[in-house]
């Protein structure tokens, strides 16, 4: 295929073929289609088209209770399901104006800071496969293997998680759990060194990302970035530092910033919010508050077992959270959350019924993709595939 | 390549919402007297419901005044009115330097659904209008490419109107009188 287009300066006649990269090609990484009209090997323009797998979760949010909207959030950026989960909960919770006590901040911030660093590793270590380098996406993958085996150990799940509950954690975490952490961060800085060896000061890979896919602060802004790749662009900006939530006011870390939002700046960025998730890890472990699981709010805490089984009023608040009878005050809030790849909001307004009246979710990959275009024109076909799969674009929270 | 910046948390000025409602509130009035219809504090945000008509320009001026220098749009999205009448957009606003945020609400009837878009303001309206649009019929007058985004093209309704529920409209076991109401 085709089209031709005459250049008015030159009056030369200049021919451009078209290429459509996906909607399934291995190196997308997902369900995404691009028409890419191209000047021999060079990008001269690009058409994203998405929605493959769109679900309308917002539709199905609409007739859902609040508890059963959890697994519809780990469908979302499934690569770091927790931290959508833990944002729909503070969402709920910041609704209903419950206390929550230090405790679950912290357990939950164990939790986030963990998925934070598998969705890194996944992003980083699709870098080096896309720069030919398989062996450390193989060899990484066997770490974040280690936390979905922490999610398993408390939550029963390992991909998509539905982790905790509205109000904290069904139950506290088994010492097996807290032993697999340990090991955890143990032995994953010296995997990480070992990776980031491989790459970071490769010349290989250094000519391949550098000036690949890069694009500029005010760029960035415009286009409504958020999360590693607005940091590679040099703008620190980060959720946990401006509106802090979950007690991240209490953890000392610094925030990374690249200097011209390349894809070898949002690959070394990454590297090293994996390294800062490792010390605000350890930090929580270190500070854990002693206290409940949970928050006080039977209304939404489903009661011990023990107590549905020997008490009347447990069995009725378990009966009406099951059926989603809780009284929900009507309201509407926004909770952002620093998810693995920007900003994730949940913008929900509640009617005071059994479901959210509306609820939109921000997704952050949605919002940066649509610059995908002006970041790849003029480079070559393995620069864009190089450019997409350092965005981090997860074809579940793009089409939602 | 690569800095690390000390960014100590709450090392950075966070205003208090009260204290944006009112800067915002009153810049605005000063600048577009009556555009406001109604200016609330919704738990931390400061939200302020505009006249449709006059959204863009206070919008602009959100963006470009050197003191308010709302840059960043984190969010667009629509929303339908419970009676069914009116259609919404709503744009969450940032001024990251300062930290503060804003709720910018505007609602207009469903009979004459168009407001001028805003991709002239930021890019990253783009898509965000092309959902709404593509989930309420929301005609972003002005928008570069106003055409369906997530939804296949010979798609004939809005779907996250309310008039289109979800679920199969025969079944009676998921009625609210079966949960008590």
């Amino acid at each position: 295929m085709s089209n031709k287009e005459t250049t008015g300066a030159a009056e030369t006649e200049k021919e451009y073929s078209t290429l459509n990269l996906g909607p399934t090609h291995p190196a997308t990484h997902g369900i995404f289609q691009n028409v890419l009209k191209m000047d021999g090997e060079i990008i001269h323009d690009a058409t994203p088209t998405i929605g493959y797998i769109h679900r309308a979760f917002e539709k199905l949010a609409e007739r859902r209770p609040y508890a059963q909207i959890t697994p519809l959030t780990d469908r979302m950026n499934y690569c770091s399901s927790p931290i959508n989960n833990m944002g729909w909960h503070m969402t709920v919770e910041k609704l209903i104006r419950a206390e929550i006590p230090k405790r679950v901040d912290y357990l939950r911030v164990i939790v986030m800071e963990l998925s934070r660093i598998s969705d890194h590793i996944i992003c980083n270590t699709i870098i080096g496969q896309d720069t030919g380098a398989t062996t450390g996406f193989l060899y990484l993958f066997q770490w974040r293997e280690h936390i979905y085996d922490i999610f398993e150990g408390i939550c029963g799940a390992r991909l998509t998680t539905n982790i905790g509950r509205i109000g904290g954690f069904d139950r506290e975490w088994s010492q097996q759990v807290w032993d697999r952490i340990d090991a955890f961060l143990t032995g994953f800085p010296k995997a990480l060194d070992e990776f980031n060896g491989l790459l970071e000061r490769n010349r290989i890979f250094m000519d391949r990302t550098i000036k690949c896919g890069s694009i500029s602060a005010e760029r960035a802004l415009a286009y409504s970035f958020t999360g590693p790749n607005l940091r590679a662009a040099g703008v620190d900006y980060d959720v946990r530092v401006a509106s802090p939530y979950s007690s991240y006011q209490d953890f000392d870390f610094s925030i990374p910033i690249g200097t011209s939002g390349d894809t070898y700046d949002r690959f070394t960025v990454r590297q090293e919010e994996m390294r800062q998730s490792m010390s605000i890890i350890r930090q929580a472990i270190k500070n854990l508050p002693a206290g409940p699981c949970h928050a006080d709010i039977p209304d939404f805490f489903l009661p011990p077992k023990q107590e549905v089984y020997n008490n009347m009023e447990a069995l009725i608040y378990h009966f009406k959270i099951v059926m989603g009878e809780t009284e929900v005050p009507a309201g509407e809030v926004y909770h952002c959350v620093e998810g693995g790849n920007g900003e994730l909001g949940f913008y929900l307004i509640s009617d005071g019924g059994r479901t959210p009246y509306r609820l939109h979710f921000r997704r952050p990959c949605f919002i940066y993709y649509q610059a995908y275009p002006e970041m790849i024109k003029g480079q070559m076909l393995s620069d864009a595939i190089l450019t997409m799969s350092s965005m981090n674009v997860i074809a579940g929270e793009l089409d939602a | 390549m690569i800095l690390t910046r000390a960014a100590k948390v709450g090392a950075r000025r966070i205003i208090m919402s009260k204290d944006t409602l009112d800067l915002v509130k009153g810049r605005i009035e000063e600048k577009f007297e009556g555009a406001i219809v109604q200016a609330e504090l919704l738990y931390d945000f400061a939200v302020i419901t505009l006249e449709a008509d006059r959204t863009h320009a206070v919008l602009q001026f959100l963006k470009e005044d050197a003191e308010l220098n709302f840059h960043f749009l984190t969010d667009l999205t629509g929303m339908q009115t419970a009676d069914e009448k009116q259609l919404g957009v709503i744009y969450h606003l940032h001024n990251m330097p300062k930290n503060i945020r804003v709720r910018i609400k505007t609602f207009f009837d469903m009979s004459k659904p168009e407001i001028p878009t805003v991709t002239d303001l930021w890019e990253a309206s783009n898509w965000m209008e092309r959902e709404t649009y593509d989930f309420y019929g929301v005609r972003f007058i002005g928008h570069p490419n106003l055409k369906r985004i997530l939804n296949v093209d010979e798609m004939d309704i809005f779907p996250l109107r309310k008039e289109y529920p979800l679920e199969d409209q025969t079944r009676e076991d998921k009625e609210d009188w079966n949960f008590g109401r």
